[in-house]
């Protein structure tokens, strides 16, 4: 809500600039949005008198007009406005002026006229359309018949003024009026306010004989109406369309004005009818029936819920209540009787309304956060008065009174005490009192206890750490001591899970790959591909925003193979990526998943970049397995760590993907992306791994220990043999380990060839074994012993030839 | 010649070719020469068989001497041989130092997971506990137990994604401050805890706002928690992510989980408080949002407010990485441009 400085002025004694006042209220009481003065960056814009207007000769639509500026002499200025009449006041903007958007005016020629200025439209000096008065959206805007030519116009339209942006929060509803706003300042500047109190002269009739209310009062716990007659529909007087449109609201006539401007002073939305448009002198409050249409003031149509208020009339809805008005009965050229509604609508019903038919309005908007119940009568006899000063109106006599049910003031029980240990200062009973006190609070002190009655009005205080708030922002924040928690000692510590999810990411990091974080909401395909839970089920979005984010992910390569996607789409071939993060998989039946902890990576290109002295290689299998084997030695999880031919994952290639296994138990799996899927991700030849985190971090681990380094020398023995090409290394590592004899310490694969030397449906694979004695030096023929019965071994399981 | 001046002659000889000599097949070839078994030294020695008794040691004493003399000299030759050698190689293995290292594979943690580590290692240092919990949570956690029940007004201001009525993607990591809460033993110690974590907003994607970002909920519930803990505690972690020279002011702000609410803001980085654009003007960046725990999020958890109490704050690292680094996309995280990613790499 944009508030004017100067009409707060007019009832605080404020000696504070406008910058200054919007600062104090954002650290005390809401946010400020902006703080904007109209008439800032505009210059020489001043009143011009049209004194003649001739057509241009050449130009169907360009006027020549001879305007008196307040100069000697009048300034010939051409002016293309369709509204532009002689004897009008209008906006010059002279020769060296600036207008909004920082434009600068020259004088100039149009079609060979000599033109000494600028004929205004508000928008041309910034006014935002929307608050331009109707007459006046499409050309110039005619001022005052009062207004001096040649003075400036800044403060004929008020645009000296500044406007502070309030950005209101939800629980303060009473910062949405002049007058809760006056409250708030009164109390943080320690000053006096006295609020204007209406009074209303009564003429006509009784308003019983004449108006008939009947309300759901579960729906309207207040709801009163006024009947003013004979009115005179006019333009508001400048000083109300100043307020308005200051306000970000536009004028629109007399009667409709006011009723906007006793909701900006005191925050009661009001609504005027068009009394004689109603069928009949019954006015109900009720929801709306199945069914029921109604045309809002928009000239929008909107199909009725059962569940909105409507206002309506013997026959039909008339208006949506707390929302907006029905057109059939609203003010028109044609009006001269007004029935005036001001009322308390169910906050709930109001927000659901405005959702549901996309109307938030400032009505809607204040009666959402609760409008002040102790002053309905007051806004409503101000709007009714204001009908009689402003629009000749004859105020009926009475109010009619649908529903009026006054809330009781919240009583709240306060200790000094508690004040002082909560915000951790060292106020004073007087001090604590005495902010209550200017906030409009009754305080009644015994002791140490505080009893604190708070006005109707501060429906957003309840309990007594709503009163600290109010106490803490009174006083101050920068006033509260800075301190930091005392008491009994807690231990800050990493769980073992935490620490081992931190250690995986160092380690891929150490061995070259980079933190990703992708999205975790993806596309029905890419959630279900990679799937290692091939029972899991989809988990939807209700209502996603697009399709790329509608699903929970199943898998977290896509999310990688996106990423590398997208560079590869800005021509970074060379990308390794890891991720940390959750796969979610949905049980049939049950509407929420498994959150289960995942490590995958993906690599493509190179994974460490060529050089003038290293060449270009790119990844492979081998290398992605380097680094997944590095990790998950690392992570020293117990038990055998095992790699076994998958070929049936559709989304990987068939003769380069494994599962990995842990004592047996699958993990996960690696290996190269399937080539055609590669391709829908366009991007080259990936490697990636998918690991179950948690199944890692649940598993037994090894301890770090020491092992005596034997002092003994170890003796090595090489043997190279040909094998069938379905024997796997794995095969002949474990038959040399089972076979290898109590000396044998480890066996290492120095070679493995299938080139032209080596027979077809053959390969060659050559080993170093490496034979120890712990405790003794160990004796050639020991070993060459050993040696012998695992090359015969070899001969006799796997059909080994030794070369 | 009496055998003093032979050795005499020897020695001068011996010392001047050994001077000359070129490489270190030369210096043998002396050494053998004029040392070995068949060499003129030996001879000399021979003939002090027939020298006076007393006249013996004397000359044997000589003779030792010449050896040890031409020895040294030999030694010290072929070291020097040897030393010019080696110089000789060394100079021809110079390299162009200014030749770049050989590349390595090296990988870094995500800008976010530093200002998430960071800050927890500052809160573990404080004592307190870092807890994650699912992001696929309850309304009843994420919502209810907040103090935002069904029809609250609140609600609008952060949209959701539902999957089911009461099952949604947390839009904030406080639901695990409630899931806490109901489980903490308070007479074991006071409940200090954060919880980092991603969360999920139903808002479009563009430069300013992501349908997944990052937060991390702070917590801490004893019996004498004031709201100057949290004004100090706020304050530590602005020293500890920006630096000690930036403060921390608080302003009143609106939170259904906590009362009094606060809003705060930290020194802008930009411009050091004097005002700037990216402050527009105010000298102060708004940061977090923070509060004393709401009474009704206490009592829903089943703790009695009267006797408990704390503070909470919630902190958004991708706001702070955007903030502190400059960049200008949110996008910029969740897309894992390997040129974004590898930007944030210093650790000294
Ligand atoms: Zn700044």
């Amino acid at each position: 809500m944009k508030i004017s400085y100067n009409w707060i002025k007019e009832y605080l004694d404020l000696d504070v600039s406008a910058v200054d006042l919007a600062e104090k209220i954002e650290r005390t009481s809401v946010e400020v949005d902006s703080v904007v003065k109209p008439s800032d960056g505009l210059k020489k814009i001043v009143v011009g008198h049209v004194l003649s207007v001739k057509a241009h000769p050449d130009s169907d639509h360009l006027h020549i007009c001879e305007i008196d500026v307040g100069d000697d002499e009048p300034s010939q200025i051409v002016c293309g406005a369709p509204n532009i009449a002689e004897g009008q006041n209008v906006i010059v903007a002279l020769p060296g002026s600036r207008i909004a958007d920082n434009v600068k005016i020259k004088r100039s020629k149009m079609r060979g006229v000599e033109s000494d200025g600028m004929v205004c439209a508000l928008q041309e000096i910034g006014f935002p359309e929307e608050v331009v008065p109707k007459a006046y959206v499409d050309g110039i805007y005619v001022l005052p018949a009062d207004a001096q030519p040649g003075s400036p116009v800044f403060d004929i339209l008020g645009m000296n003024d500044s406007l502070i942006d309030l950005d209101v929060t939800p629980n303060r509803g009473d910062m949405l009026s002049l007058n809760g706003t006056l409250r708030d300042l009164a109390a943080i500047y320690d000053r006096p306010v006295t609020l204007d109190t209406p009074h209303v002269t009564e003429a006509g009739e009784a308003i019983d004989s004449q108006l008939s209310l009947h309300v759901d009062d579960s729906l309207s716990p207040q709801y009163r109406m006024r009947l003013v007659r004979d009115i005179k529909l006019a333009p508001s007087p400048m000083w109300l369309q100043v307020h308005l449109w200051n306000a970000g609201l536009r004028p629109i006539n007399n009667v409709v004005d006011i009723t906007n401007y006793i909701m900006l002073k005191y925050g009661q939305p009001l609504h005027a009818f068009d009394y004689d448009k109603f069928s009949g002198q019954d006015v109900y409050v009720r929801t709306a029936k199945a069914g029921e249409t109604l045309t809002t003031l928009d000239e929008n149509d909107h199909e009725l819920d059962p569940t909105d208020i409507v206002i309506a009339d013997s026959q039909a809805p008339i208006a949506l209540a707390g929302v907006m008005g029905g057109l059939s009965t609203a003010i028109s050229d044609q009006t001269v009787t007004v029935a005036i509604e001001a009322a308390v609508f169910e906050h709930d019903h109001i927000r659901k309304a405005a959702q549901r038919h996309h109307l938030h309005t400032d009505a809607s908007q204040r009666f959402e956060r609760g409008v002040n119940q102790a002053g309905v009568q007051d806004a409503l006899d101000a709007a009714a008065q204001m009908l009689n000063d402003l629009a000749a109106g004859t105020v009926q006599t009475g109010t009619a009174v649908g529903s009026n049910h006054q809330p009781e003031a919240a009583v709240i029980p306060l200790t000094l005490t508690h004040v002082n240990a909560v915000l951790g200062t060292d106020l004073t009973m007087d001090q604590v009192s005495h902010i209550l006190e200017t906030l409009g609070f009754t305080v009644k002190v015994a002791g140490d206890d505080l009893t604190v009655t708070v006005p109707i009005r501060r429906n957003d205080i309840h309990i007594p750490a709503d009163l600290l708030e109010e106490i803490a922002r009174i006083y101050g924040y920068d006033n509260l001591p800075v301190t930091l928690p005392t008491g009994r000692m807690t231990q800050g510590r990493l769980t073992p899970a935490q620490r081992l999810m931190r250690a995986t990411r160092k380690s891929l990091e150490g061995l070259g790959l980079n933190q990703a974080i992708s999205y975790a909401l993806t596309t029905e395909d890419k959630a279900q591909m990679f799937l290692t839970h091939p029972d899991s089920q989809l988990t939807k979005l209700a209502w996603p925003m697009s399709v790329d984010h509608a699903v929970l992910r199943m898998n977290m390569v896509t999310g990688l193979l996106d990423d590398i996607a997208y560079n590869t789409a800005r021509k970074v071939k060379d990308v390794a990526l890891y991720e940390q993060g959750r796969v979610f998989y949905r049980q049939e039946g049950q509407d929420r998943p498994a959150e289960e902890e995942h490590i995958a990576g993906a690599i493509t290109g190179q994974l460490v970049p060529a050089a003038w002295n290293q060449p270009a290689q790119d990844v492979d299998f081998y290398q992605l397995k380097g680094i997944v084997a590095a990790y998950l030695q690392d992570m020293a999880v117990k038990g055998d760590v095992t790699y076994e031919p998958n070929t049936e994952m559709p989304e990987m290639h068939p003769g380069r993907t494994a599962d990995i296994l842990i004592h047996g138990h699958k993990i996960g799996f690696m290996g190269q992306v399937h080539p055609t899927i590669a391709k829908r991700f366009k991007i080259g030849a990936t490697y990636v791994f998918d690991l179950n985190l948690q199944a890692i971090i649940d598993m037994p681990k090894q301890e770090n220990q020491y092992d005596v380094i034997s002092r003994y020398p170890a003796i090595t023995r090489d043997i190279a043999m040909l094998v069938a090409d379905d024997v796997t290394n794995e095969q002949v590592v474990a038959l040399i380990e089972r076979r290898g004899g109590a000396y044998l310490q480890s066996v290492k694969l120095f070679d493995v060839y299938d080139g032209v030397k080596v027979p077809k449906g053959k390969k060659s694979l050559a080993y170093t074994l490496t034979y120890q004695d712990k405790h003794a030096t160990l004796v050639d023929d020991a070993v060459t012993q050993a040696f012998e019965k695992v090359t015969k071994r070899l001969q006799d399981e796997l059909d080994a030839e030794i070369r | 010649m009496s055998l003093k001046d032979r050795l005499t002659e020897l020695r001068q000889k011996g010392l001047t070719d050994i001077q000359q000599s070129g490489d270190l097949k030369d210096v043998n070839q002396i050494r053998v020469s004029l040392l070995g078994k068949k060499g003129p030294i030996t001879e000399v020695l021979r003939g002090m068989r027939d020298l006076d008794a007393s006249e013996r040691p004397k000359v044997g004493a000589f003779a030792n001497e010449v050896r040890d003399d031409l020895t040294n000299a030999l030694t010290k030759r072929r070291e020097e041989l040897e030393n010019a050698v080696l110089n000789a190689r060394l100079a021809k293995e110079a390299l162009d130092v200014t030749l770049p290292g050989t590349p390595v594979a090296k990988g870094e943690p995500h800008v976010i997971q530093q200002i998430i580590d960071q800050i927890e290692d500052l809160f573990l240092g404080m004592g307190y506990q870092v807890l994650s919990g699912p992001e696929v949570e309850e309304d009843k956690y994420n919502f209810e137990m907040m103090n935002l029940p069904k029809n609250h007004p609140a609600r609008d201001m952060q949209d959701t994604f539902y999957i089911t009525k009461e099952i949604l993607m947390r839009t904030q990591t406080s639901p695990m401050q409630a899931r806490t809460l109901e489980k903490h033993d308070f007479s074991q110690g006071p409940l200090k805890m954060i919880s980092p974590g991603v969360v999920y907003r139903r808002d479009t994607d563009d430069p300013t706002h992501s349908h997944q970002f990052h937060q991390v909920e702070g917590l801490v519930i004893d019996k004498h928690i004031t709201m100057a803990d949290l004004k100090g505690t706020l304050q530590v972690l602005a020293h500890e992510l920006f630096g000690d020279k930036f403060d921390v002011r608080l302003r009143p702000s609106y939170f259904p989980f906590t009362e009094p609410s606060v809003e705060a803001d930290i020194t802008c980085f930009n411009c050091g408080g004097k005002g700037c654009n990216v402050c527009k003007n105010t000298g102060w960046i708004e940061v977090l949002g923070a509060g004393m725990v709401h009474p009704n999020v206490l009592k829903m958890a089943g703790v009695d407010p009267d006797v408990y109490g704390g503070f909470a704050f919630g902190v958004g690292p991708d706001r702070f990485a955007m903030l502190k680094y400059g960049v200008d996309d949110i996008r910029n995280f969740y897309l894992n441009d390997v040129r974004f990613l590898t930007q944030f790499t210093k650790k000294g």
